[in-house]
């Protein structure tokens, strides 16, 4: 019999990821409903003394998988260890972060085992008749929500995309247990060797935690304008963004790109200047508190979506936005 | 160095539009293209080929008859031969089904490379090209941004994560998955299309061609672990103000709609 | 009769459109602006096999068919009339002559470069006082020794001062009228080749199109193409496959700028509608669209004539009379059909405009198609 809900818990460098604190809040509500547990799954090199910090996000139990073979990411030993943790325990439901780990490691995982797999979920809920996992995601490049189901395989795989689950706020007060778990690892399990790590030289910016995005689309014209762009920000205390067309066309990096190629954003507002709102924009934003748009033509499909919108000249408007709210600052 | 290289032929999603009266997708008249990341997954093998001389470029894939156009667009631009796999029984799969069913067609072949692209652009789930290597048991690296090196016995490439990237060094055989940052595609020559369709074939498989490598319980619809419960156009934010005043004015109006929302 | 493409001529006009779209397209603006001729883009041209498109693999072409060369130049000025009779020129006017005349030896010399687009090429029969008569030929060939020695000028030369090679046409006897003229395959670097003032032009301003001034140029003899005295014959018979070349520059220019005109007119309002729902906006495009259809079917009959050696003068003629007429007519209408922002070089239908023009002058002037036309009616 098939029980609990079990949670990747993807770690780089030691470090929890965020992702996995918004799973283990998922995990929780999906769990509730079950009457099940949630189960966290931590492997890595040396990792035991973040175990606290799962089980404060939600986790009942934490099982630790620990060797040196495991300090990198690479598939097989990775895979070997979340299939030993399958096999031993049977989960009902696995759920990972749709990152570069997890959609490397789940799909791997969920063909050693012969379940099911569903990728980058948007939202998950219990059939209230069947018990089976509904996983709702984006299909046909951002233009539909399908949901799937995968009733006669165990466990229901899911990799879910980062910043739309809920995480919980952390309370060390909840108990939960620690579960050493040893995996035979062989130097075969070693198939690829990593010949450098090089990590992202400077901190860059993760629009995915600002509260203020002031993003720009084709209609601002050049890349000076982000410059323009930035200054607002500034006087919000945020962060600037864009859509895929000026990443495309060199003019901004592609860690600021917001939508279903790039990355999904929440902030408390957005302010989407000279931003046409394709579809596959709006898949990264439209969950956005408040979302304020400017654009020249009355007809762009932004409008649609925001709570405010404004027709009319970005590069005339932000400026004078920018200085109205620096005078209110002052 | 025998190289395959598993596409796809997939709507081109960028060009989907929404019919403004019904709010549907409109489905008719978008293009059919090989899907961008295995693209670069055949620029990469027809640049191993340079590197490697005497090596050969074989594309696979499955799906209806029509895909034959997107294999021949692949032989056009330079590979060798191409293998389209066709049969009524294949419909519907899922990752598990598809995968299973590929690898049971790769079984029949002699590789030291596959390569499949990161993800498509309708399925959007990454996950073929890794359950394909599990299939065959082989090493996999994924989100491949740069190939380094290559030799005979290995490859030296670029894996690529959020927050950093790997050097790694795999031995042959082995499966890599491309992103389309990896390179810019070739276009087809005017030569290699008329090749393409005279000297080059796009042989058609079925069932029976695998059918000592496949497993049956593991193909189409009724082999697919997951299905697709319901399916709709998203339920769009509904529009709030809109507002065609002077730039000042404008400021003014941010100003106070901010205010009462206490974002400011 | 079977009106519909084949696979090859559908997958090859998907790859000309993305070609045109992605890197012909963006440039064509600025390259007439600043009258720049667009050496990247002959690169890439040469590298995916345009400038060798019907000439077999065995010289170093692409084993492709007329009509694939044809729809390459459609595709290409669609977006760009100069991208397009660049490849026309080289293609028809030069390469083909020394296919279709050339000694095994020529051929096996000039062809492999040629047709990989490692060297340009160029086509010079026309001076200052031979225009439309052509037979008036000035320019002198001397046969000294074992050299001819070309002096003369030649004017308004497509790809002049670009080009490797040139085919010019010269006077080796001139008792003998027509028939005393001959051909030359001239590389720019013979001794006393030189090119001369470029052309200020209304449209196809990136094209380079200039004088050619031979003063004691010094022409090997091997370098006779044909023998002496067929000159003329070679220069007509050169000029009707050039035909079909500027025809479907024409219907690109044509096709282009509808394409243009269509996206404009659903985005354009005025009297609180789209202009794309008025009457008059639908019945002129219906119009147009109507046009460029018939002159696509003269010109494909035209190429596919020739593609089955069948005689194709006449079909040649009229494919390029009536598709230069109609390139004119419709981007003149496009222009007006964009009312003010037409007349800008913000928007590409006044270059359309500007370069369908010359579609009706050069390769044989509207008249002389008519004239051949009116020829193989038998009307004297």
């Amino acid at each position: 019999m098939s029980k609990h809900v079990f949670v990747f818990a993807e770690q780089r460098d030691g470090v929890v990821q965020k992702v996995s604190y918004e799973l283990i809040g998922e995990a929780r509500r999906l769990a509730g409903e079950l009457a099940q547990q949630v189960v966290a799954v931590l492997v890595g090199a040396d990792v035991g003394k973040s175990a606290r910090s799962l089980i404060a996000a939600g986790a009942d139990e934490v099982i630790v998988i620990e060797h040196p073979i495991l300090k990198e990411y690479v598939t097989e030993p990775y895979a070997k260890a979340v299939y030993a943790v399958v096999q031993a325990r049977a989960p009902e439901i696995f759920l990972y972060g749709a990152t570069a780990i997890g959609r490397d490691l789940a799909p791997r995982v969920s063909a050693r085992v012969h379940t099911g797999l569903t990728a980058d979920c948007t939202s998950l809920a219990i059939d209230s008749e069947t018990k089976d996992l509904r996983m709702t995601r984006p299909a046909f490049g951002g233009n539909i929500m399908a949901t799937i189901l995968c009733s006669n395989h165990r466990p229901q795989m899911a990799t879910v995309r980062p910043g739309v689950m809920q995480a919980l706020e952390p309370d060390d007060t909840r108990t939960g247990s620690i579960t050493k778990f040893d995996v035979a690892f062989t130097d075969a399990d070693m198939n690829i060797t990593i010949r450098q790590v090089v990590k992202a030289s400077k901190k860059a910016a993760d629009i995915t935690e600002a509260k203020v995005l002031v993003s720009g689309g084709r209609g601002i014209g050049s890349p000076e304008a982000f410059e323009t762009l930035r200054a607002l920000a500034d006087a919000f205390g945020g962060e600037i963004s864009s859509s895929r067309a000026n990443v495309d066309a060199g003019w901004i990096g592609r860690e600021r790109q917001v939508g279903q190629t790039g990355k999904t954003v929440r902030p408390d507002l957005y302010v989407a200047c000279g931003i046409s709102g394709a579809i596959q924009h709006l898949a990264g934003m439209e969950d956005a508190e408040y979302i304020l748009a400017i654009n020249k033509n009355k007809e762009a499909p932004i409008f649609g979506v925001a709570d405010l919108g404004i027709v009319g000249d970005v590069n005339v408007i932000v400026p004078k936005l920018t200085e109205a709210l620096k005078k209110r600052q002052a | 160095m025998k190289i395959i290289v598993c596409i796809k032929q997939v709507p081109d999603t960028t060009e989907v539009k929404l019919d403004p009266v019904t709010g549907t997708l409109i489905r008719e008249g978008v293009p059919s293209i090989i899907n961008p990341d295995d693209k670069s997954g055949i620029e990469a093998a027809l640049q191993l080929k340079e590197r490697l001389p005497g090596s050969t470029v074989t594309i696979l894939s499955m799906g209806l008859p029509q895909v034959d156009v997107a294999m021949r667009e692949a032989l056009a631009m330079g590979a060798d031969d191409a293998i389209l796999l066709s049969d009524r029984p294949l419909g519907g799969a899922d990752t598990w089904a598809t995968s299973s069913t590929v690898a049971a067609a790769i079984k029949k072949l002699d590789y030291d490379l596959i390569i499949c692209g990161r993800q498509a652009i309708d399925g959007d789930t990454a996950q073929v090209g890794p359950q394909i290597a599990e299939h065959l048991g082989l090493p996999q690296v994924t989100y491949v941004e740069a190939i380094e090196a290559a030799s005979e016995e290995q490859l030296v490439v670029r894996r690529q994560f959020e927050d950093r990237y790997h050097i790694v060094e795999v031995k042959l055989p082995c499966l890599i998955t491309t992103l389309s940052e990896l390179n810019a595609p070739r276009y087809m020559s005017v030569g290699g299309v008329f090749d393409a369709y005279r000297e080059k074939t796009v042989q058609l498989w079925n069932l029976e061609n695998i059918k000592d490598t496949v497993d049956m319980d593991s193909i189409g619809l009724k082999g697919s672990p997951t299905r697709v419960a319901k399916s709709g156009t998203k339920e769009v934010k509904g529009q709030g103000e809109l507002f065609e005043v002077n730039p000042d004015e404008a400021v003014a109006v941010i100003l106070e709609k901010l205010t009462a929302k206490h974002i400011i | 009769m079977d009106f519909s493409l084949s696979k090859e001529h559908k997958l090859l006009q998907e790859m000309y459109r993305r070609f045109a779209e992605n890197e012909v397209k963006p440039l064509a603006e600025e390259i007439d602006e600043e009258e720049r001729f667009p050496a990247e883009t002959v690169e890439k041209l040469a590298r995916y096999g345009f400038l060798g498109i019907p000439f077999p693999k065995e010289y170093g072409g692409q084993g492709g068919d007329v009509l694939a060369y044809v729809m390459a130049v459609e595709e290409l000025s669609r977006v760009c009339g100069t991208t397009g009779v660049i490849v026309s020129a080289h293609t028809s006017l030069c390469a083909a002559p020394i296919y279709e005349n050339g000694t095994e030896a020529q051929k096996q010399k000039y062809l492999p470069d040629l047709l990989a687009g490692k060297k340009l090429g160029a086509f010079g029969l026309t001076e200052p006082g031979a225009g439309t008569d052509a037979a008036g030929q000035e320019t002198r060939a001397v046969l000294d020794g074992d050299n001819y020695i070309l002096n003369g000028t030649k004017i308004f030369i497509t790809n002049a001062g670009q080009a490797d090679i040139y085919i010019i046409f010269a006077m080796t006897d001139k008792a003998k009228g027509t028939k005393g003229i001959s051909a030359f395959i001239v590389e720019k670097d013979f001794p006393g080749f030189a090119v001369g003032k470029k052309e200020r032009k209304m449209g196809i301003r990136a094209s380079s199109t200039a004088e050619l001034i031979m003063e004691n140029c010094v022409v090997p003899k091997e370098n006779l193409l044909g023998k002496e005295g067929k000159g003329f014959s070679i220069a007509m018979k050169t000029l009707d496959g050039g035909r079909i070349g500027i025809a479907a520059q024409a219907l690109g220019l044509g096709e282009g700028a509808i394409s243009e005109t269509i996206q404009y007119v659903k985005e354009r309002k005025q009297f609180g509608r789209r202009i794309s729902q008025q009457q008059n906006t639908q019945f002129q495009l219906a119009d147009m669209h109507t046009k460029m259809e018939a002159a696509k079917y003269l010109v494909y009959a035209a190429a596919m004539k020739k593609e089955n050696q069948e005689p194709y003068s006449n079909d040649a003629a009229m494919a390029k009379l009536f598709a230069a007429e109609a390139a004119s007519d419709v981007t003149r209408r496009c222009v007006q059909l964009f009312g003010g922002y037409g007349y800008t070089r913000e928007y590409p239908v006044e270059r359309m405009m500007r370069d369908a023009k010359i579609t009706e002058i050069y390769e044989g002037t509207s008249e002389v198609q008519k004239m051949v036309i009116a020829g193989a009616l038998g009307i004297k």
